[in-house]
């Protein structure tokens, strides 16, 4: 496989403005990850900042309701900052340093990556500025002030449909008018190679620590690994280290919003066609004439017209499955887990769980089957009031 | 040489674009029979796309009103096809890769020959990853205009070096829309280029004021105004196509 290409899919699809940058970060990219000082400092942050390992954790009383397959979460939502986010912004604002850049810029949907960006900008020391669609600033007001109040600038986008699409158009945009002191932190496993790669080589911490954590309790692997996919990060972290083995599958729940047949929905695997946009050959919710469509989802995070560039690989070799899960589901697991096992978690994640409480009954109790739980959902608390029909002030 | 070399060779040239049914397409053809009138020397069609990040806020929203307004990629064939009776400049696309790879390369690029268009700019296809569509529009002999950004000089070299039609010089850093002021450094970015390639170059992005048009033409084979021209399609309405002829008349003779 070519370096930046999963089958069809991937490769650099950039202004040629910022050619030579995407050509820097690459080289950079792949010398960072062989030099030993790198990788301590990387590690050094996850685990003494990020306060990694983070937990597996078996949900009992949800595997014991169930009657099914044990359910184990891995618990992002107790990273710093309160997501798996961090992970890759860690590495990333490394790379950045190694640049000498002085200046992070990112783009957010849920607003979870901006944050993370936004504590490791104040923490390097860096200056930052964040890109948000309009309508994602006013139903993720919560973070938007926490990036404040850690000294980043954030920008509300006012064009196309004011989400998380936009937010990254205008970030391309930002880039490509200064980047002699800027980095482009990108946030999930989408863009122009190298971000996927690294996204993935930053994120696949999660499936490291989630398969020697399963193997030491339960002394075999998962029957199933699942997350959540807008972009596609958490659960190309999660599926990393579980590519290659076979008996694993792989499943990643995408939006199905209000219901795919609506058309309101952001489920690009079950309803997209290939296609060509930020940077990238993939998979794109689009129409007949190569526009890229107007997407939905309850959770800001998951909606993003695209996939990553990986993803469209494993589906079309059929190593994952991706399913459709609407908002309604997703609401209905989000409560359920709180009930049941007293964790509040992303509405993002309760798409993956969801999937999780209904597969979990194909399998025995002797086998096991792992959810990333991508992040906390203090974020979403107030949505999910708003739609049980219930108004309360954050 | 081609239709676009030929047309663009030993003179100051001026290149203008234009949204292809912004506000519509009826305004979009009357524009171009103006502009040809007014002595515009090659013209720049935009295909609307959804998501055109390789653009300022003027070009963007126009295509936003254009595809609200029903524009199609097809209808933009039909305006090229329905002009080119009447007018012999070259005509060239400007769209995004997506646009373009969903009607299906080989598709496209038939059907550009045509209707009787000449080449086509893609702003979010590098120099890397021409190929998979360039082999479709040498087939039909379209050419695929380079944009040559202000970056490092082995980068210029190869991508000049490549260029056929016209090297679109990119003022400086940054994408489209208008600029107060031009960095330093843009004299030398031109000659290099000049000294790179045998074809004409001519500089866009940005350019606004007559100061701005005179400084620009004076150090390449011409200029290209695409924001500028947007902005007075934008604010007229039904009289865009007098004023924008008024408006070419004059770069023209400041250019002369």
């Amino acid at each position: 496989m070519n370096k930046g290409r999963y089958g069809q899919h991937g490769g650099q699809y950039m202004p040629e403005v910022v050619m030579e940058e995407m050509k820097k970060i690459e080289k950079t990219f792949y010398e960072c990850i062989e030099d030993e000082s790198f990788i301590k400092e990387y590690k050094d942050l996850l685990k003494n900042y990020v306060n990694r390992p983070s937990l597996l954790y078996y949900a009992k009383n949800i595997s014991e309701d169930l009657g099914g397959a044990k359910v184990y979460l891995k618990r992002e939502d107790l990273n710093h900052t309160g997501a798996h986010k961090i992970n890759n912004v860690i590495g990333q604002a490394l790379i950045a340093k190694k640049l000498g850049k002085t200046r992070l810029i990112a783009e957010t949907g849920a607003g979870q990556h901006g944050v993370a960006t936004a504590t490791i900008a104040a923490l390097f020391g860096m200056e930052c500025e964040i890109f948000m669609g309009k309508e994602d600033t006013d139903r993720q007001a919560l973070n938007v002030y926490r990036m404040k109040l850690l000294g980043a600038k954030v920008n509300a986008v006012r064009e196309g449909t004011e989400t998380l699409k936009d937010a990254v158009n205008a970030t391309i945009r930002e880039l490509a008018g200064r980047f002699d002191d800027t980095f482009y932190v990108l946030g999930s496993a989408v863009g122009p190679h190298p971000y996927p790669a690294m996204v993935k080589y930053f994120q696949s911490v999660i499936s490291k620590e989630a398969k020697k954590q399963i193997l030491e309790v339960e002394g075999k692997l998962p029957k199933a690994v699942l997350a959540c996919v807008g972009g596609g990060s958490n659960a190309i972290g999660m599926f990393a280290d579980f590519i290659e083995e076979k008996d694993v599958r792989l499943i990643g729940c995408e939006a199905a919003g209000l219901g795919i047949e609506t058309g309101k929905h952001a489920a690009t695997i079950t309803t997209g066609e290939v296609g060509i946009f930020h940077g990238m050959k993939s998979y794109f919710v689009q129409d007949s004439q190569g526009q890229i469509a107007p997407v939905y989802s309850i959770s800001a995070g998951l909606d993003y017209p695209g996939i990553g560039p990986e993803h469209s690989y494993l589906h079309e070799t059929k190593r994952a499955e991706y399913v459709p899960v609407t908002d309604e589901e997703s609401v209905q697991a989000f409560e359920y887990l709180a009930k049941k096992e007293g964790i509040i978690c992303a509405v993002e994640s309760s798409f993956a769980l969801s999937k999780a409480l209904e597969i979990a009954k194909e399998y025995r109790p002797e086998d096991s089957i792992i959810v990333c739980l991508s992040g906390r959902g203090d974020k979403d608390v107030a949505a999910i009031a708003r739609y049980r029909g219930e108004n309360i002030d954050e | 040489m081609n239709r676009i070399e030929e047309a663009l060779k030993d003179k100051k040239s001026f290149i203008g674009y234009i949204t292809a049914g912004h506000p519509t397409i009826d305004i979009s053809e009357k524009v171009i029979y103006k502009m040809v009138e007014a002595g515009t020397d090659l013209i720049e069609i935009g295909i609307p796309f959804s998501d055109p990040n390789a653009e300022g806020e003027v070009i963007h929203n126009a295509n936003i009103k254009a595809l609200k307004n029903g524009m199609k990629i097809e209808k933009a064939f039909d305006l090229v096809e329905t002009v080119r009776k009447k007018v012999n400049v070259p005509i060239v696309f400007l769209t995004y890769c997506n646009p373009v790879f969903k009607y299906g390369y080989d598709e496209f690029f038939k059907k550009c020959k045509e209707v009787g268009a000449d080449g086509i700019i893609v702003p979010d296809l590098p120099f890397e990853e021409r190929d998979e569509m360039k082999v479709f529009a040498d087939k039909y002999g379209i050419i695929m205009i380079t944009l040559v950004p202000p970056v490092s000089k082995n980068r210029i070299e190869m991508l000049a070096k490549d260029a056929k039609g016209f090297a679109y010089l990119v003022s400086s850093m940054g994408l489209a829309g208008v600029r107060k002021k031009f960095p330093d450094g843009v004299k030398e970015f031109a000659k290099f280029v000049k000294e790179n390639t045998n074809i004409p170059i001519l500089i866009g992005f940005g350019i606004e004021n007559e100061e701005q048009i005179k400084e620009m033409s004076e150090i390449s084979d011409g200029i290209i105004l695409d924001s500028a021209i947007v902005n007075i399609i934008e604010e007229s309405g039904e009289e865009a196509p007098e004023k924008v002829f008024k408006f070419i008349k004059e770069i023209k003779n400041t250019i002369a």
